[in-house]
């Protein structure tokens, strides 16, 4: 089986953590169900969170955070000289994702504001793509357990993952939720790639967007009827740049 | 008897494996002295004060989850609580038990995380879970049965257990059914024989011989062992309210690390399950207290290896104490789970009792309903120093005793994984 010209038979895997909160990691640790199957189906060679065990022999390479230092830009240029295929995990490694919320401030302001004068090591935001070439995205703030097993199977398999180009919305009906935006709440599910099988919404939390636009998203639609609902473009704007997911879709960035 | 000390000895462990985040931990003896000992902290912040800025507070306990994947409940519950007792208002009696039973299920969660995934190996002498799955398959299902149920716990309370969904400002989105909440205790009594199994397999490991005296800091339960609000205790007899965390905490900046340190009346404390234990022993569930009474954890230890153990009789604690929350939550009118709040210019600190020990958060709201200033104090942030001076003494001692290098070194980087320490949460 082949896939992007790489055999793969029980492939190698590493899982490598760069800044964030490694909750995208904790969830392949998290689906306890078949965790077994998931360690038959591949070898884990190099994950620290949870093995001693550091082999540099792996062939898929999961990155989770995003990249703010130069020696975490070289770690990873490495990680990416070695690894056939690699894979950006999470709205961190996709997006940048909460982490650009410290853009909005000048790198000497966010520094004085934490540490006052002491020097520290850090660098603007970057997502994985700004520095490397980047295989496969696999969305979400977490990553959804379900997804990440999803994408192994077809790794292994050799078949090449189609992601949802739908949005959330679509998922939402399924589940038959009752729709949140109906009920008062900012819900951005119409412009956001489902595969999360709407769980926010499901919880009765209009959907922040961790995902990623859904393909041919109808921004403006959405904008106009949030605007009728009442919500100021302030808020709206916070809300769409939480995860730094649609940049460029609000007027007031262009 | 001749006494054989180490002559010298170069030990550089980058990023400590089987703990969360990067740390380092460097140790140098030279002429047979210690000439260098470190527990560096080398993950990089991501500077969540500066993002909190300006926010609406409805934003900030879902900002505040994505500090840490492993303990983002308690993020959320402290965050919530500090801009909910900033606007003073009273969340109803349901939502604030869901909260806890939501606690209970992350501290669950995270504690098993860390006794079976991170401890055990060391104590059977492999690299990680991976091969006990084969080697010893009913460990790995007594690991995989227990984090099934703590997950799937957080999953029905507050929508998920990484980044939960469920908490906002005031309350709860939803409160589950009473047929969810029947079906979450039978499921519970179901996972409780394999916490005995647990208990089973600790008391076959013999953690290692090292004391270090310490001060030990947590909240101190009103008629329940803390997790949620409090007042502020320490063991060696400091007494605060949780709205002068800053002078319970007095954190300050080192060169070799990122992380900030804290301290109190001495040069370093601890908190976490070991401090909880010694300071709120006698609030703990009897079926708790006999576990601790099987492992021979009594108040008063000051051993850092026996946070492993204290974990294991507080996942006893709270899977007891969420299976009488949930027999009195089915009995109770659940309607009323969140209440409106007007926003004004306020302050507020929330501390609750995340798994690795007390956190803090603190937001200033403006009239508008914006954050205009943020602090958090994170668990591993307090204990860092006290690691720090744990490795010196350990390391010290078991040069006298003329300990190989390997040991040493094995023995250095349990101590630093009993705190359990999670560094991107400390570094934030
Ligand atoms: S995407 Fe979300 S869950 Fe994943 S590392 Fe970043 S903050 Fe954590
Ligand atoms: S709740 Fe959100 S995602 Fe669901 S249908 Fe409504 S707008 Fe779409
Ligand atoms: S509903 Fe939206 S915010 Fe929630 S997980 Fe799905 S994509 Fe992310």
């Amino acid at each position: 089986m082949k896939y992007l010209g790489i055999t793969l038979e029980r492939p190698k895997i590493g899982v490598f953590d760069f800044t964030g909160c490694e909750g995208c990691q904790l969830q392949i640790a998290n689906k306890e169900e078949d965790l077994k199957d998931l360690f038959d189906l591949v070898e884990i060679v190099n994950f620290r969170e949870i093995s001693s065990d550091r082999r540099e022999d792996y062939e898929i390479a999961f990155i989770d955070g995003c990249i703010t230092t130069d020696s975490e830009v070289a770690r990873l240029k490495k990680i990416r000289k070695q690894a056939g295929i690699l894979v950006a995990m999470g709205a961190c490694a996709c997006l940048g994702g909460v982490n650009n919320l410290r853009s909005r401030f000048s790198l000497s302001d966010v520094i004085r504001e934490v540490y006052d004068r002491h020097h520290i090591n850090t660098g603007p935001v970057r997502k994985v793509a700004d520095v490397v070439h980047v295989d496969i995205e696999l969305p979400g703030c977490p990553i959804s357990k379900p997804e990440f097993e999803w994408l192994v199977r077809h790794l292994v398999l050799g078949i090449e993952p189609q992601f949802p180009k739908y949005p959330v919305c679509v998922e939402c009906k399924q589940r038959l939720n009752s729709c949140v935006l109906d009920m008062g709440l900012m819900c951005l599910g119409p412009v956001t790639r489902a595969g999360c099988n709407a769980v926010c919404p499901r919880n009765r939390l209009g959907c922040w967007g961790c995902r990623g636009p859904s393909e041919e998203a109808n921004f403006e639609s959405l904008i106009e009827i949030l605007r009728e609902k009442g919500f100021t473009e302030e808020h709206i704007a916070e809300r769409v740049k939480f995860f730094n997911a649609f940049s460029g879709v609000l007027n007031s960035d262009r | 008897m001749t006494v054989k000390t180490v002559k010298s000895l170069n030990i550089d462990i980058k990023h400590l494996s089987r703990v969360e985040g990067h740390g380092d931990i460097r140790i140098r003896v030279e002429d047979g002295k210690l000439a260098e000992c470190t527990w560096a902290v080398v993950e990089t912040p991501r500077f969540f004060e500066v993002m909190f800025k300006g926010l609406s507070i409805e934003m900030a306990p879902i900002l505040a989850a994505r500090i840490c994947g492993i303990c983002s409940i308690s993020h959320a519950l402290a965050s919530a609580r500090a801009i909910e007792r900033a606007l003073k208002i009273e969340i109803p009696g349901p939502a604030s038990m869901i909260r806890l039973l939501a606690k209970h299920a992350e501290t669950l969660q995270s504690h098993s995380l860390h006794l079976f995934f991170l401890v055990a190996p060391d104590f059977l002498n492999v690299p990680s879970m991976i091969p006990i799955m084969h080697t010893n398959p009913q460990v790995a299902e007594t690991a995989v049965k227990i984090k099934w149920f703590a997950n799937r716990a957080a999953d029905l309370l507050v929508g998920r257990s990484t980044h939960p969904i469920g908490i906002k400002i005031g309350g709860l989105t939803q409160i589950p059914r009473k047929m969810q909440l029947k079906e979450l205790a039978k499921d519970l009594d179901a996972t409780i024989p394999y916490l005995w199994k647990t208990l089973d397999l600790f008391k076959g490991f013999k953690m290692p011989d090292f004391v270090r005296e310490t001060e030990l800091v947590s909240l101190r339960g009103v008629n329940r062992y803390p997790f949620i609000g409090g007042d502020l205790i320490s063991s060696d007899g400091v007494r605060k309210e949780e709205d002068e965390y800053r002078s319970m905490t007095n954190e300050y900046i080192v060169d070799f690390s990122n992380s900030k340190l804290t301290r109190l009346s001495r040069e370093s404390f601890a908190v976490g399950a070991l401090a909880r234990f010694n300071n709120n022993y006698d609030l703990l569930h009897p079926k708790a207290k006999e576990a601790a009474e099987g492992l021979n954890l009594r108040p008063g230890v000051h051993n850092p290896y026996f946070y492993n153990l204290a974990q294991l009789v507080e996942c006893f604690h709270v899977m007891y104490e969420s299976k009488e929350l949930l027999l009195e939550l089915i009995d109770l009118d659940t309607s009323k789970f969140s209440i409106h709040y007007k926003v004004r210019r306020c302050e507020g600190i929330g501390a609750v009792e995340a798994p690795r020990g007390i956190l803090y958060h603190y937001h200033r709201i403006s009239d508008e309903g914006k954050i205009e200033k943020a602090d958090c104090v994170i668990p591993t942030n307090q204990n860092n120093g006290n690691i720090y001076y744990d490795l010196h003494k350990l390391v010290n001692e078991l040069i006298v005793q003329g300990m190989e290098g390997k040991e040493i070194e094995r023995l250095s980087q349990m101590l630093v994984r009993a705190y359990d320490p999670c560094i991107s949460c400390s570094v934030h």
